[in-house]
């Protein structure tokens, strides 16, 4: 009834091209940004700092590796050690420049980890599949061992701890023990609203495109005229620079100190999880993903408490990853094509309602 | 389709559901103190003893006293699994509840280098007792964090110390071979500088070998250490990583009686599972094994012959559990120290913080506290979050812990100075300045 196309006609190319070309979507996207720029005005500390600044650099994170595994179609299990590389460049170059602007040293981050990724791109355009993810699972553990082994990376820190300095954006404190959450929150907001929007328009045109012809059959693709070299080493860049940022965001943002722990394999598990429950190959799946992997377990953890049931906290940690396992199961046997599927399906019946045929 | 709908139903619960997290309470009439624990994951042999000891330090106090000073004391557990990301969302969960948490113990040098920024700004006094960051100590640039009785790198010190002693005086020291085996983790790596400056003092031979989180697999390591085949072995384990350890020093046939754990590496989980191998292993601590005390008695009188403990009844005693209990004693003589300036009411962070730093448990107060012989006195100032305290060092007969050592003093002199340099380095990172403490009172 509200959400419906009838009558709308396309009269220009630019209009039928538009990434949202329904006026209701528009309204609705416009809305949720108002509301995500309004969310510090409401929110306490604890969801800003522990849940929705995570949500929004895991997001970036899951992004990066969506465009590389969901439209290029190469599985990568080195994300952590490429948002290590993010992570430790960041360190390094706001400490060389201190008077650089935070986010310019987050996007020269970003540009450092995708040379990175674009080295350890190279043996796929030998291997594919399962092997091509063994070999990236060399990338992630080369990266930690260097990061832990050479404490040039750390300023030769004793502990091995890389700490956020106090920095700024435009004269704002977003970064160390003084900024605000809020600041924290927009400055993660904005980077990741750009990036969405850049790889929205990334994957629609010649590049994408072309990724995913080579996702789909990369021999049929070579013989159409796509070179799979350039193709596959610029999957690796763009993805690695989004994770390089996501990964430089982790800690100046998020953590605010961190060891090469924090980047463990767990990490790049826990984004490729969220890639695969959001939805391959969708830009609001990584969104989606990322939001269902961190909100559960808080909800899980929770829930027993505000329904007045007090479980000591072990068996308490040990149900919800009990149950946050069946739940991915059960997941993948009804939705395989993960969240974002939901979110079209969710939408073609609102095009039908109140009278479904 | 049935199935997508549950999942549809599922969906909208955990987005409706979720914000019921984190709903502040109202302020509380008592003292709330977050406890960030980990009974699961490859750290729970360790962190599982030392949860309980404090928990049932704050019960007897709630039992037995009715509080501090006739103020409850309150407080929630939160697991974290050792893992900063999950310590951070217990922090952020729990700093508000309850009217503001008094003192937060992170339990995990990890999770400490997280909180540290934050103690100054959400003025919550963060208590990292004989570990997290060793340049905290210098009160002046750090105000807000406590880590006596004593820091990693004294107690490497004095480990040395009482290596030169079993050897017949320090400058015996010269030429022998010392391997220190580390967790490879801001923990592991803290006692590093100071090992290394020692090693130039005395004329050691140091060799740093790391283990890898979580530490199951350490085959090459002790590959290394036949090779070198060392005179003294020290260690920075946690967790499951001392139990592999101890298990393939006893498989190759190492003298025990000179691998010696720092305090995190020798507790009862870890030597058990190596069986007789591990007899004669030594470890360092800063309080007595055992449940010769009469502070134990009272636990036994007040809460477990009323089935009202946290643990089972054979586990008070052991070396992790006795540390909680001296982590909650702690805590609460500060508070007590607090109180006895600010009254006896629910305090703030920042009273309790006060409580801290002027803290001084003599003999007297801990006979009082039935801890006579248990622990060493010790009095914190505003320079001073350390209290340099001595060490002692206690040895496995394959039954139990026995003190085989007196009070080793820790070599001040050495680490002091280091300390304040790093305390100079790590206050710039976070853009801090110096206090006076002449001011201060």
């Amino acid at each position: 009834m509200i959400y419906r196309e009838a009558g709308q006609f396309k009269t220009s190319y630019a209009s039928d091209q538009a990434i949202f070309p329904i006026p209701q979507d528009r309204v609705f996207v416009g809305v949720v940004c108002v509301a995500a720029v309004l969310v510090p005005l409401f929110a306490n500390e604890y969801w800003l700092q522990a849940i929705l600044i995570p949500f929004l650099i895991y997001s970036l994170a899951a992004l990066g590796l969506n465009l590389l595994t969901g439209y290029a179609g190469q599985l990568s299990l080195g994300t952590g050690g490429f948002m290590a590389v993010g992570a430790y460049s960041a360190f390094k170059l706001t400490s060389a420049f201190p008077g650089l602007d935070i986010v310019v040293v987050f996007l020269i981050a970003g540009l450092i980890t995708a040379g990175v990724g674009v080295v350890f791109g190279l043996p796929s355009l030998r291997i594919k599949g399962f092997y091509l993810a063994v070999a990236t699972l060399a990338a992630q553990f080369f990266l930690i061992w260097l990061f832990n082994r050479v404490a040039w990376f750390v300023n030769y820190a004793p502990s091995g701890t890389i700490t956020a300095p106090p920095r700024t954006v435009l004269g704002v404190m977003v970064t160390g023990p003084q900024a605000t959450a809020g600041a924290r929150y927009l400055t993660a907001l904005a980077l990741v609203a750009v990036f969405a929007l850049l790889a929205k328009n990334l994957v629609r045109g010649r590049v994408g495109r072309a990724w995913m012809a080579i996702r789909d059959r990369d021999i049929a693709a070579e013989i159409i005229g796509i070179r799979p070299l350039r193709t596959k080493l610029l999957a690796f860049a763009v993805s690695s620079f989004y994770c390089g940022v996501a990964g430089a965001e982790f800690v100046f943002l998020y953590l605010g100190s961190a060891e090469t722990l924090a980047f463990d394999i767990a990490l790049s598990f826990l984004v490729l999880f969220m890639v695969i429950i959001g939805g391959l190959g969708s830009i609001l799946g990584s969104f989606l993903g990322a939001g269902f992997i961190l909100l559960v377990p808080v909800f899980l953890t929770n829930a027993p408490r505000a329904v007045g049931i007090d479980l000591p906290v072990a068996l308490a940690k040990q149900l919800e990853v009990m149950v946050f396992g069946a739940l991915i199961i059960f997941f993948l046997i009804a939705e395989p094509s993960g969240l974002a599927r939901l979110w079209q399906i969710a939408k073609e019946k609102l095009r039908l309602w109140p009278f479904p045929h | 389709m049935r199935g997508r709908n549950v999942l549809v139903g599922l969906v909208v619960t955990a987005l409706v559901g979720a914000p019921l997290a984190g709903i502040a309470l109202a302020q509380g009439k008592e003292l709330f103190i977050p406890l960030l624990v980990y009974r699961t994951g490859p750290y729970a042999p360790s962190g599982i003893p030392i949860a309980n000891g404090f928990v049932d330090y704050f019960s007897l106090i709630n039992e037995r006293d009715g509080g501090v000073n006739g103020v409850k004391l309150a407080w929630e557990e939160c697991e974290t699994q050792y893992d900063t990301k999950q310590g951070v969302e217990c922090y952020e969960r729990l700093k508000g509840k309850n009217g503001g948490a008094d003192v937060v113990n992170p339990y995990s040098t990890g999770i400490t280098y997280q909180l540290i920024p934050k103690a100054a700004v959400d003025k919550i006094p963060v208590f990292s007792m004989g570990y997290g960051m060793t340049a905290a100590a210098d009160g002046r640039w750090f105000p807000w964090v406590f880590n006596f009785p004593t820091t990693y790198w004294s107690q490497a010190s004095a480990v040395i110390r009482y290596i030169g002693q079993q050897e017949g005086g320090l400058e015996k020291l010269k030429g022998k071979k010392i391997a220190h085996i580390y967790h490879n983790s801001p923990y592991g790596k803290e006692a590093n500088p100071t090992l290394e400056e020692l090693a130039q003092k005395f004329g050691f031979e140091l060799t740093l070998l790391a283990v890898d989180h979580p530490g199951q697999e350490q085959k090459s390591t002790w590959l290394q250490v036949r090779r070198l085949s060392p005179d003294w072995i020290f260690m920075s384990g946690w967790g499951v990583m001392n139990q592999v350890a101890i298990k393939e020093a006893a498989s190759i046939g190492f003298k025990m009686d000179h691998f010696i754990g720092n305090w995190w590496s020798a507790s009862d989980a870890d030597v058990i599972p190596a069986g007789d191998g591990a007899k004669g292993y030594k470890g360092a601590t800063f309080h007595a094994p055992g449940t010769n005390f009469k502070i134990h008695q009272e636990l036994f009188r007040v809460l477990y012959d009323k089935g009202k403990g946290a643990a089972k009844k054979e586990a008070v005693g052991e070396v992790l559990y006795n540390r909680g209990i001296v982590n909650a004693m702690f805590t609460v003589e500060a508070i007590r120290t607090a109180m006895a300036k600010y009254g006896n009411k629910p305090l703030t962070g920042e009273q309790v913080r006060w409580g801290f730093e002027n803290l001084n448990i003599t003999d007297k107060r801990l006979e009082e506290l039935g801890m006579k012989g248990f622990t060493h006195p010790v009095k914190v100032t505003c320079e001073d979050h350390e209290g340099a305290g001595p060490v002692l060092f206690e040895q496995w007969d394959g039954k139990k812990w026995t003190l085989v050592s007196e009070w080793v003093p820790v070599m001040k002199d050495v680490v002091r100075p280091k300390l304040e340099a790093a305390a100079v380095e790590e206050a710039k990172k976070l853009g801090y300045t110096m206090r006076d403490c002449a001011k201060e009172k």
